[in-house]
């Protein structure tokens, strides 16, 4: 049955080469743990992107209850965090799925550091994945105001202070990320949700089909 | 790419009518002990992401997401902390070669050449050389800063009584209640109670809120003749019809809740 209907859709669309490169390849030995247990810190890569699936998905359940306005983002928050079924999990999932990226970004990024993996031909894949690091903070940053508490609120206006330090495009960046020259209010909230939810997760995504599609064409890095 | 005369399309598609079979390749190409990543090495990793999400599972609900109060711009004794990842940075902009008059080169400079090195990092370690320990400069600048990070970390956290920071900024519930402007007691209200006790009954630094409590309107009209606590004596200045009718809209606002 479901090779038929394989059949029937592959006849139409021709889709063996991309099953092909999604799934159809040879796992080296020197990545594999159940070989050499050391190989463990490949995971982290792979790791980095359950937990930015996690993110994507928790997050999708949070914008049906999420409110972007300065009256009600922290209500619908409270709301959520108290009385929603699973509210708190599901925002608890986003809060540490937040720190837990990072930590397997890091651990990724290291590993390929130490191990040289960055050197010819990958070159433009670790400036790519660099390049996701920087997005991923960036995510972290945005998102850190969404809650509109204490926190968010005094965290965000020393950001803008630190943005608006800049020598020449300081000023512009920081109107740029607040909607405001000076006022940290109504605008910079709806501005940091639109980098947060539509922007920045466009750019990880862009980012990160790059990054697979190069390491499916180069293969992982050989043995040290 | 097989091409040219011949071939066969499906209907008036791009797509070739005649299918090869779906072999894999041999796995005589690759050196060393190899599996196929479908399904084989796909099940462990599963097996492995089963593991790493219960353990995620068990901190998310070990430790449930803080939120602190609503946002309070007036709250001039908040200290402002950015979330962990970014505490090197904040440490950083604390030192006196960093900050005021040198704050370009703590905010841009330093983490500018610390990121863009990192970023160019294949083109400043462009030896052929993999183990870490043939290539000392990549490997040890790297360890200088992962330690310098980890420090600048360590010394942002250690000083922040993390506790009470999250004690004092527990977040409370939000009012329910409406403020009838119109009840005849507003009036008296606004007068006499509203500088100290908010004008949503929420209290303020030198008085309590007004919502929540469960006292009579003849209660409340001896405290307001008489102070309470701290509360001093003589605050409500009217006449006695006023006076019930303060009573009678602070208790109204209650019965809302």
């Amino acid at each position: 049955m479901l090779q038929k209907m394989y059949d029937w859709i592959d006849e139409r669309v021709d889709i063996t080469p991309l099953w092909r490169d999604i799934a159809d390849h040879e796992v080296p030995e020197h990545v594999n743990p159940a070989h050499h247990f050391s190989a463990f810190v490949y995971c982290f890569g792979g790791l980095t992107f359950f937990v930015t699936v996690i993110q994507v998905l928790s997050g999708m359940f949070l914008t049906m209850y999420y409110v972007p306005d300065i009256e009600n983002a922290w209500r619908s928050v409270y709301y959520l965090q108290t009385e929603v079924a699973h509210g708190q999990i599901v925002r608890g999932m986003h809060h540490w799925g937040a720190s837990v990226v990072i930590v397997m970004l890091f651990l990724h990024t290291l590993r390929v550091f130490f191990q040289g993996a960055y050197k010819k031909p990958r070159e433009l894949n670790w400036m790519v994945g660099v390049l996701i690091f920087f997005v991923m903070l960036a995510l972290g940053l945005t998102g850190y105001l969404l809650p509109w508490d204490n926190k968010a609120y005094f965290a965000t206006v020393v950001t803008l202070q630190i943005a608006e330090g800049v020598p020449f495009i300081g000023e512009m960046a920081k109107t740029l990320l607040n909607g405001d020259p000076s006022i940290v209010g109504a605008q910079t909230l709806a501005r940091f949700f639109a980098i947060h939810v539509f922007f920045l997760p466009a750019a990880l995504f862009v980012l990160m089909g790059i990054h697979f599609i190069m390491i499916r064409k180069q293969g992982i890095s050989g043995p040290l | 790419m097989k091409k040219g005369k011949g071939m066969k399309f499906v209907g008036d598609s791009r797509v070739t009518a005649d299918k090869q079979k779906f072999i894999p390749k041999d796995y005589s190409e690759y050196p060393g002990r190899t599996e196929a990543f479908w399904p084989n090495f796909l099940l462990k990793e599963w097996l492995v992401g089963a593991v790493f999400i219960v353990g995620f599972l068990c901190l998310t609900v070990a430790h449930p997401a803080p939120l602190e109060k609503l946002a309070d711009p007036t709250d001039t004794a908040y200290l402002p902390l950015p979330d962990w990842y970014f505490l090197f940075l904040y440490q950083l902009l604390k030192y006196k070669f960093a900050s005021a008059s040198y704050f370009v080169l703590g905010a841009i400079v330093i983490p500018g050449l610390a990121f863009g090195a990192l970023f160019l990092a294949p083109f400043l370690d462009k030896g052929k050389e993999r183990r870490p320990h043939k290539r000392p400069v990549a490997t040890s600048l790297m360890i200088l800063s992962f330690v310098a990070v980890f420090w600048l970390t360590y010394e942002a956290a250690a000083h922040v009584d993390w506790e009470a920071k999250a004690e004092n900024n527990k977040p409370e519930p939000p009012s329910t209640v409406e403020i009838d402007t119109s009840h005849p007691g507003y009036a008296a209200y606004e007068n006499s109670c509203l500088q100290c006790h908010g004008g949503e009954l929420e209290g303020g630094p030198a008085a309590p809120s007004l919502i929540g409590i469960e006292r009579s309107v003849d209660e409340i009209k001896d405290i307001a003749v008489n102070g309470i606590g701290n509360m001093p004596p003589d605050q409500f200045q009217g006449t006695e019809e006023e006076l019930q009718q303060l009573a009678e809209f602070i208790v109204s606002v209650n019965e809302q809740e």
